[in-house]
């Protein structure tokens, strides 16, 4: 790879150490991927933030690199292991707290935002159609490259943070036009009516056009929170982060001939559900916000719990932003879920949360949810908003 | 003696007996960052320690919080004295690097035997 004068003494130090070993990481990403050279980054998006997928080993990797690592862009942090004031609230034990604590400090001292979400687009980190940007958090990665039209390759967490030190990232894979090319024409021939079956619809697309990027068409119309979970659950369930919807994202206008085509039925929509759902009817855990609740999910949920009552050995969680907390706090969503015994779970979620062996079973709207709420134990079902308020009120599945 | 060369992933020197398999590593989730044994169910090195070995394998797969995976192992002593990949990929260049561990990709692997005395220097490998 081809380093300018700056890069170059950035690579031998003169910047010094994080820049140094963020330099190597690029520069040996940038060699086995053939990059020619590094480009500029609008901004980053942080994964790897949980203490419980660091240890004290990713800790200390993180203080090594706070001594004198500063963000040279706009850079924004994935959730953590627990919401960072109501932690108490969530069960989470001072031991784990106080070590996520020291977690955040770091990314802190490095000008990281400490957004702790997994839609930074929702909170001000939007890029712009053709921007590259360097995220990791492989939904938000899908929601850039395929809804906003930005350009980032699926980064990891140490990656992410090398070109939040740099500004740059190498120029291979998603970053280059040729590599953003429809594979697979998928065509959907069935009805998507609630929230969930856009998870489904993503597990059915992951599955069949595994590693692929889809041309979809036969999508009628789609809202901002439908393609949120489209996004997270596509690429959790086997497909390239990036997508083109006819009629929906941009650079979709022109239909591509593709030689290898996939039909999506209303019974492949069917057997998703089959094979998220397990066989399970007392729900523990209702947990909905995968990806964040945005603030007009939150309102929903205000609606369809208001004046009902969560069930004795059920608890509901709303996985959100802070930012999209603050709005429901002004607008009176806040106290009505909290009256009925809801709890807002802020800057976390059920996927990085130390959950395993807390919780038997798990009702949720999010098919990515089920996916990593299975690796902590947990028995799933899937459903709508409604279905899954109606969960958390009779701490019972109705199927 | 034979020597192979393959592409530094990560420069340095590395000596150790060869631990081989024809399948890709998951390290988070399918390594105990703790002892350095292999987990994963089904997978030809279940049960068998990594640590210290120079470990010959295709490439990594799975999270992207297997490159933090690898840094644990190393400051816990468990890891991998060297890697050798058939063709590297982002998780293990990314731990290799963060815990500067010698690794190359790119090498005739199948010259190498479990139990091989071998080293890695740079973008060379020693098999004695």
């Amino acid at each position: 790879m081809e380093l300018t004068k700056q890069e170059q003494a950035m690579l031998d130090g003169k910047e010094g150490y994080a820049v140094r070993k963020s330099m190597e990481i690029l520069t040996a990403l940038g060699d086995i991927f053939g990059a020619k050279n590094l480009i500029k980054v609008g901004s980053v998006q942080v994964a790897g933030v949980s203490y419980h997928n660091l240890g004290d080993a990713g800790l200390e990797f993180l203080n090594e690199l706070a001594v004198d690592g500063r963000v040279k862009v706009l850079t924004t942090l994935n959730p953590a292991g627990m919401d960072l004031e109501n932690w108490q609230q969530l069960g989470i034990s001072p031991e784990f707290a106080e070590k996520q604590n020291l977690v955040i400090d770091a990314f802190k001292r490095m000008g990281i935002l400490i957004s702790c979400t997994c839609t930074p687009y929702l909170i001000g980190n939007l890029p712009l159609y053709g921007e590259h940007v360097a995220w990791s958090e492989s939904s938000a990665v899908t929601f850039a490259n395929s809804v906003l039209g930005a350009k980032t390759n699926r980064e990891g967490g140490p990656s992410a943070l090398a070109a939040a030190f740099v500004g740059k990232t190498p120029c291979y894979g998603l970053h280059l036009d040729e590599n953003r090319v429809p594979e697979v024409h998928v065509q959907v021939n069935a009805e998507l009516t609630k929230l969930s079956d856009w998870g489904a619809l993503g597990y059915a697309i992951g599955r069949k056009a595994e590693n692929k990027i889809s041309y979809i068409t036969g999508i009628k119309s789609a809202e901002l929170d439908e393609l949120k979970s489209f996004c997270a659950s596509v690429v959790t369930y086997g497909a390239k982060p990036l997508f083109y919807m006819k009629g929906v994202t941009p650079g979709a206008d022109q239909q591509p001939q593709l030689k290898e085509k996939v039909i999506i039925e209303q019974s492949d929509i069917k057997n998703a559900y089959d094979n998220i759902n397990d066989d399970v009817s007392e729900i523990e855990l209702v947990c909905v916000g995968c990806p964040h609740c945005s603030i007009k999910e939150i309102s929903e949920i205000a609606e369809l719990v208001q004046g009902k009552k969560v069930a004795d050995g059920t608890e509901f969680w709303v996985a959100t932003s802070r930012t999209a907390k603050q709005l429901a706090d002004k607008r009176g969503y806040t106290q009505t879920i909290e009256a009925a015994g809801g709890k807002f779970a802020c800057d976390t979620c059920m996927a990085v949360a130390p959950l395993k062996g807390r919780f038997k079973s798990l009702a949720t709207t999010s098919a990515k949810g089920c996916f990593y709420s299975r690796q902590n134990l947990m028995k799933t079902k899937m459903g709508s908003m409604k279905e899954c308020v109606e969960a958390a009120v009779t701490g019972k599945w109705n199927n | 003696m034979e020597q192979l060369k393959g592409r530094i992933i990560y420069k340095g020197k590395a000596t150790g007996e060869a631990l081989v398999t024809e399948m890709p590593i998951s390290f988070y989730g399918g390594v105990d960052p703790n002892t350095g044994i292999v987990l994963e169910k089904g997978h030809q090195l279940n049960g068998q320690s990594i640590k210290g070995r120079i470990l010959v394998f295709p490439q990594g797969k799975g999270s992207t919080v297997g490159s933090y995976t690898l840094y644990r192992m190393k400051k816990n002593g468990s890891a991998p004295a060297g890697m050798i990949n058939k063709e590297c990929e982002t998780i293990v260049a990314v731990g290799a690097i963060i815990s500067e561990i010698p690794t190359i990709d790119k090498v005739d692997v199948c010259k190498i035997r479990t139990g091989d005395r071998i080293s890695i220097e740079n973008d060379t490998v020693t098999i004695a």
